[in-house]
């Protein structure tokens, strides 16, 4: 599925200093039953969000207005668990179109990227200074530079680079999918599969 | 002489289509399975770009995730979940993809099934929708979960992109203790290394410890290699593994077998080969593992009593969290504590070796009152093994009941949630806030610390059984 392009991404971030977020957590099983790819933001972090009654948990920080934008900063080891797909689709449906972390599991990095949510993997110390800049002030800016790959705190000016391999950050900044690529290469894998032992 | 390589080295490059450089390995797939809960949109997303299935036989359907476990052979109620089903069946009978849905008599979880139909070979690539394929690891397969983007990838092209995990070796010689499983050698293991400790890494299994284990519990170690944030686990083929796949329906016959024979016993760790990075633990410093945390990572000694913040490589806040949840405090004697379920099953430890340990000590005594306790075979073939090996039997008089094959309280995504605030000893791999039910709180352990549970409805070593 395409998605819009990334470029720079300059916006307010919502804090979450919690480690190991599970996908079960961003998206737990029982809403896993949609067989197409619609409202999974609904049941972003559901059971962190929202009392078994359904009324919004008041402490969980997305049922708080004081924070708001479209980047989500995580503990580390954010996205561990399961491969399900849903946890991506579930960030990106509710607005976020990046993730930052000191840490990810691999496999919801390899599912934001493919689907065009932005993961930025930062040291711990600068992690820690984004949190301190958004408890200090929530309206604070993060700037979150693709071509650049950097991330800055826009009121103080401190940056951090970041890294991702140039194939995807092309990806990402032309909104195009690996499955293009793959059906461009079909007769190269076809000669290469028909030799395969299996 | 050709430089030494890795087991993982060798089944890797051998399915490099293309090096993109900057970027990942276009990477070919031997074996694609799929389930209902994460293939509908890769069906649509095909259908949406106009293209089609480029090997249906190289991927195969079952029904597992969403399943009722009683009732089978009535209508699936939850209208969710029947759509589901339908379409897993729909999307499969169009692109002549095999399917074994509810009630056929191959049905089953996705990695019990694969293997026991000897669809999983040494040497191959196996993906699934589902972080547990590495199960197949146990093979000497390249297998790892995979997200829905990647199984649009696999069934339009066979091939998804990845970059080259790093490679890790986790060595354990010695000879385990009575009453000490391959599911508390992989506990202890993620215990060691934390929930992250792993994440990057592809890991080998090597040692006495694995080499000595049967094909059944090395699939239990590969498939929690992904709780330690592996993206898979494997070791290499044996005469074990050669001996478990003779006969099996889709292994290799005749010929064809002796030539995949030959091809398999080069699938090892040339001597001198390097690791990124090597742990190597003592088989006698195992005993019986029991988490206590909401992460697979947060497990001890059964014994030992719950430890200090400052004992953890989790932050304090994210302990404390953990322990909140959980209704534990910091230096608490684990056994003991009371528990309200035990779950047996999953395709962590629903195969019929887990049976039969559970059985072992249930033989003879009752399941304790307070206890509700779900048996749960992961798959028909292991269901059948269970009642022709006289299992059901012991099973019924201790006062258990035997369910159907499926996922159940794994992931509760069908009715087989565990209730808020209770506590269950499951044999499942996640043990998460709510992953087995809302509220729910779940202790990760083996066949025998469940079964030890069941019957005294506390936490208890099993060891006093055996
Ligand atoms: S039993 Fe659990 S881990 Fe295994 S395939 Fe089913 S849901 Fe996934």
């Amino acid at each position: 599925m395409a998605y819009d392009k990334f470029t720079i991404l300059s916006s307010t971030a919502v804090p979450m200093p919690i480690e190991n977020v599970d996908t079960d957590q961003i998206i737990p099983a029982r809403f896993l039953k949609a067989t197409k790819r619609e409202g999974f933001g609904d049941n972003l972090f559901r059971d962190w969000r929202y009392n078994n009654d359904e009324s919004p948990k008041q402490d969980f920080v997305l049922n708080n207005p004081t924070y708001s934008g479209s980047i989500l900063v995580g503990g580390r080891n954010f996205g561990s668990g399961s491969s399900r797909e849903h946890a991506a689709w579930a960030i990106y449906d509710y607005g976020f179109r990046c993730v930052i972390s000191s840490f990810f599991a691999d496999i919801f990095k390899g599912n934001s990227l493919n689907i065009g949510i932005l993961p930025v993997t930062v040291s711990p110390e600068f992690l820690d200074k984004i949190f301190l800049a958004i408890e200090a002030d929530p309206k604070a800016e993060i700037e979150v530079n693709l071509p650049e790959q950097k991330v800055t705190i826009v009121a103080s000016g401190e940056s951090e680079d970041f890294t991702i391999n140039g194939y995807k950050k092309n990806n990402m900044l032309n909104g195009f999918d690996d499955i293009d690529y793959l059906q461009s290469m079909k007769g190269e894998i076809a000669a290469f599969a028909e030799k395969s032992l299996y | 002489m050709n430089n030494p390589t890795t087991l993982f080295d060798k089944v890797w490059d051998a399915h490099v289509v293309r090096k993109i450089e900057d970027g990942p390995d276009v990477f070919l797939i031997d074996r694609h399975f799929i389930h209902e809960v994460t293939s509908p949109v890769a069906f649509l997303g095909l259908e949406s770009r106009g293209i089609g299935v480029l090997y249906s036989e190289r991927t195969f359907a079952t029904a597992d995730h969403n399943t009722p476990t009683i009732n089978q052979h009535l209508p699936v109620q939850d209208p969710l979940s029947a759509n589901q089903l339908q379409q897993l069946e729909t999307n499969s009978a169009k692109y002549g993809i095999s399917h074994w849905g509810l009630g056929h008599q191959k049905n089953g979880i996705v990695h019990v099934v694969g293997p026991e139909n000897g669809i999983t070979l040494p040497g191959m690539t196996i993906v699934c929708g589902d972080s547990h394929t590495s199960t197949h690891g146990a093979f000497g397969a390249i297998a790892f979960g995979i997200g829905t983007s990647e199984v649009e990838m696999v069934l339009s092209s066979q091939c998804i992109m990845q970059p080259k995990p790093k490679k890790m070796r986790v060595t354990i010689n010695g000879k385990l203790g009575k009453g000490v499983t391959p599911k508390d050698v992989t506990l202890y293991i993620i215990a060691q290394l934390s929930a992250a400790g792993a994440t990057g890494y592809f890991c080998e299994y090597a040692g006495e410890v694995f080499e000595n284990m049967s094909m059944e519990g090395r699939m239990t170690v590969c498939n929690m290699s992904i709780e330690m944030g592996a993206r898979g686990g494997m070791i290499a083929p044996d005469e074990t593994t050669f001996a478990y796949l003779n006969g099996r329906e889709q292994a290799p016959k005749g010929e064809a077998w002796d030539r995949a024979m030959a091809y398999w016993k080069t699938l090892k760790t040339d001597e001198g080969a390097t690791f990124d990075l090597e742990y190597t633990y003592n088989a006698e410093d195992i005993e019986p593992q029991i988490t206590y945390g909401t992460n697979p990572g947060l497990g001890t000694g059964i014994s030992k009593n719950i430890p200090l913040a400052t004992d953890v490589i989790d932050g304090e806040a994210s302990y404390k969290k953990s322990l909140g949840y959980m209704g534990f405090a910091e230096n608490e004697s684990i056994i003991g504590k009371p528990i309200d379920y035990v779950f047996l099953g999953s395709c962590t430890n629903g195969r019929i070796e887990d049976f039969r340990a559970f059985a072992s000590i249930v033989k003879g005594r009752k399941k304790a009152d307070n206890v509700t306790a779900w048996l749960v075979p992961g798959s028909h073939v292991v269901e059948a093994q269970i009642k022709e090996e006289g299992i059901l039997d012991i099973l019924t008089e201790a006062g258990f009941l035997l369910r159907q094959p499926g996922c159940s309280a794994c992931l509760a995504m069908n009715d087989d949630k565990i209730p808020a605030g209770k506590y269950a000893v499951s044999t499942s791999n996640r043990n998460f806030e709510g992953r087995q039910g809302p509220g729910s709180r779940t202790l990760l352990a083996s066949p025998l610390v469940a079964a030890a549970a069941a019957v005294t409805g506390v936490v208890t070593d099993p060891r006093q059984f055996l």
